[in-house]
């Protein structure tokens, strides 16, 4: 176990690098930022000065080693237009979406895993037909839609809800934040894991274990969420690691909607206003986690499915 | 007649095989149109689908008014059958005084183009890489599977982010952007039906023969790898429209004076609180069934070509 720990470990690292090399060529091959950071009646020998000061003069591999070097010790450079480190930028804006992201898989969870059990156990029902409609519309909703849908009803029109932001200090201020943003970013997974558990159930519930259990006098209730059900959650952790790729990547839509201060809507503005240190410590920073994630995912594994064995 | 079976009774996988008969072909067809007839949700969907088509054919004769141009005077009308509303302006205007309806028909051009182009250079690209990784094995199989692995290591919507925020708006930047972004699940689909199928009879029998490697690949292995490849398409044209859309949202898609979905919801997330929900709810209920008709023929294609994929 600790010897797999350790390659999954190493071999995470060649995916990082080439993540890192992946975003690193595309925003810095194809403009040097040294204009926007230089008034306008610089001379050209200032330009030039100034370039050189930040290696932009350097090929592009020599920068990129460059980069590697200093982001391992977290260091990703200065914000072309903060002026502050990029990396306390970014360490400042995370916790609020991974928090984002954490509640809209929990509440993706929470909702997929008793609709789909529903809707395998009473297959072809009205019930089953109606979540099934449900996850159909829900996997074809956008989210930046869904968001202001949710908004103008409940933010707008009923007013439960505050409108956008984070909220500060009192817990229950900050759940009240969170609810609409968490909900228009779980509601593609619930979607796609309620029809993920329903499928993966009924394929269980045709085999001979589960008659077998059903022979001997079990109650059903025991036979689906004890003995079918942890055999279908196995492809549904797999999909779990990868869905958080997903919300990561939605986070950033979600986030714009509601002027949640994360990450995502730091990349946006960051974007916008071409300050491109930040963009690359962003999306090194969302994808690290999403590797480091989808390995933790891998590791626990092997506890929901003992006949996995490490090698 | 020597005993064998005739073409057409051992023929069961529907009509994907060159080498089926015109009768046979015929067969063929009537099968997939009954079976699409009969399933209630994929027949919706292949109306809705023919609709979005026709508007954007004919969007220019549709169309009542001029997507782009609007007059101040009309701005803000609430659509013709609300109070205040103008008969002329069915679904009312924006602030600009352009008419809605007028914009979602011609934004089905954008979403319906960037959809199909898009999928279509993800889908060419994968394939071919999916066949050489999967048909040649060892080294050019690890370096083509380890960049699919890196290209999923970041979310794909913040990889799309990220080079479209360097290359800037436009139509031929983001089908490129999506299309190459999107080509590892195809890549990776492929790859693992090449791998089994080549150790086929068949194959072998094309090797005796002295077929080149070339033609094997795509005139004998290619064809039998052609329904997953049609399957994963046709839920990839819905994520694709769903990223466009996202994409125009966040400003990062076509130019803002031409007329996408996504662009107008995000025009109208100013108006959560003046209560214009027309502005956006229009182009956003037009994202949702179009992405829905083609999900819900998705999953119909899927039953029908080969119940046993996992997509």
């Amino acid at each position: 176990m600790g010897g797999y720990v350790i390659r999954r470990l190493l071999q995470t690292v060649p995916v990082v690098l080439g993540v890192t090399a992946l975003v690193y060529f595309i925003l810095f091959q194809t403009g040097d930022p040294t204009f926007l950071m230089v008034s306008t009646d610089a001379s050209r020998e200032e330009v030039e000065r100034i370039r050189r000061e930040l290696g932009f003069d350097q090929p592009w591999y020599i920068q990129y080693l460059q980069f590697v070097g200093r982001a391992v010790r977290g260091d990703f450079g200065v914000s072309l237009r903060q002026g502050q480190p990029v990396f306390n930028i970014i360490l400042e804006r995370y916790p609020a979406t991974l928090e984002l992201t954490f509640a809209a898989m929990f509440i993706a969870l929470a909702l997929a895993l008793p609709l789909g059990v529903i809707s395998a156990t009473r297959r072809n029902s009205a019930v089953d037909n109606l979540a099934m409609a449900f996850a159909l519309v829900g996997q074809s909703t956008p989210v930046f839609f869904l968001g202001i849908i949710l908004l103008f009803v409940f933010g707008g029109l009923l007013g439960w809800f505050p409108i956008g932001g984070r909220g500060r200090g009192e817990p229950l201020d900050e759940l009240r934040h969170l609810v609409l943003p968490a909900v228009t970013l779980g509601t593609f997974s619930v979607a796609r894991n309620a029809r993920l558990v329903r499928s993966t159930l009924l394929e269980v519930l045709g085999q001979d274990y589960i008659r077998t259990a059903r022979a001997k006098g079990l109650a059903e209730r025991v036979v689906i969420w004890h003995h079918a059900l942890k055999n279908a959650l196995i492809p549904v952790v797999t999909v779990v690691g990868l869905e958080f790729g997903t919300l990561l990547g939605g986070a950033v839509i979600t986030e714009t909607v509601f002027a949640w201060p994360g990450v995502g809507s730091l990349v946006i503005k960051a974007i916008g206003q071409k300050d491109f240190p930040v963009v690359v410590g962003t999306v090194t920073v969302l994808s690290v986690s999403f590797v480091l994630i989808n390995l933790i995912v891998d590791l626990l594994y092997g506890y929901l499915d003992p006949r996995v064995r490490y090698r | 007649m020597d005993g064998r079976p005739r073409p057409e009774t051992v023929v069961e996988v529907p009509a994907l095989g060159r080498e089926l008969g015109t009768a046979a072909r015929r067969r063929a067809r009537g099968r997939l149109v009954a079976s699409l007839l009969a399933n209630r949700l994929a027949s919706f969907g292949v109306v809705i689908l023919g609709l979005v088509c026709l508007a954007a054919v004919f969007a220019d004769t549709l169309a009542p008014h001029n997507p782009r141009v609007g007059d101040l005077v009309n701005s803000k009308l609430p659509p013709a059958f609300l109070p205040g509303g103008d008969p002329r302006f069915l679904l009312g205007t924006d602030e600009l005084g352009r008419d809605i309806l007028s914009r979602v028909i011609h934004g089905s051009r954008i979403s319906l183009l960037v959809g199909f182009t898009a999928v279509a250079l993800a889908g060419a690209i994968g394939v071919v890489l999916g066949l050489i990784s999967g048909f040649y094995g060892g080294r050019i199989d690890d370096v083509i599977m380890r960049i699919a692995d890196i290209q999923l290591a970041v979310p794909f919507i913040l990889l799309a982010i990220a080079v479209l925020a360097v290359l800037g708006p436009g139509i031929h930047n983001i089908i490129l952007t999506l299309g190459v972004a999107g080509w590892v699940t195809y890549g990776r689909v492929v790859r693992g039906q090449v791998v089994s199928l080549r150790e086929k009879e068949f194959v072998e029998a094309a090797r005796c023969i002295g077929v080149p490697n070339p033609i094997i690949m795509f005139r004998h292995i290619l064809p039998n790898t052609l329904a997953a490849v049609i399957v994963v398409g046709s839920f990839a044209v819905a994520s694709t429209i769903l990223a466009e859309a996202a994409l125009s949202f966040l400003g990062l898609g076509v130019p803002p004076d031409v007329p996408t979905w996504g662009g107008m919801v995000a025009a109208g997330r100013d108006q959560i609180l003046t209560g214009q929900w027309w502005v956006y709810t229009f182009p956003g209920l037009a994202i949702m069934l179009t992405v829905l008709a083609i999900n819900a023929l998705g999953d119909w294609l899927r039953d029908y070509l080969d119940p046993r994929l996992k997509i």
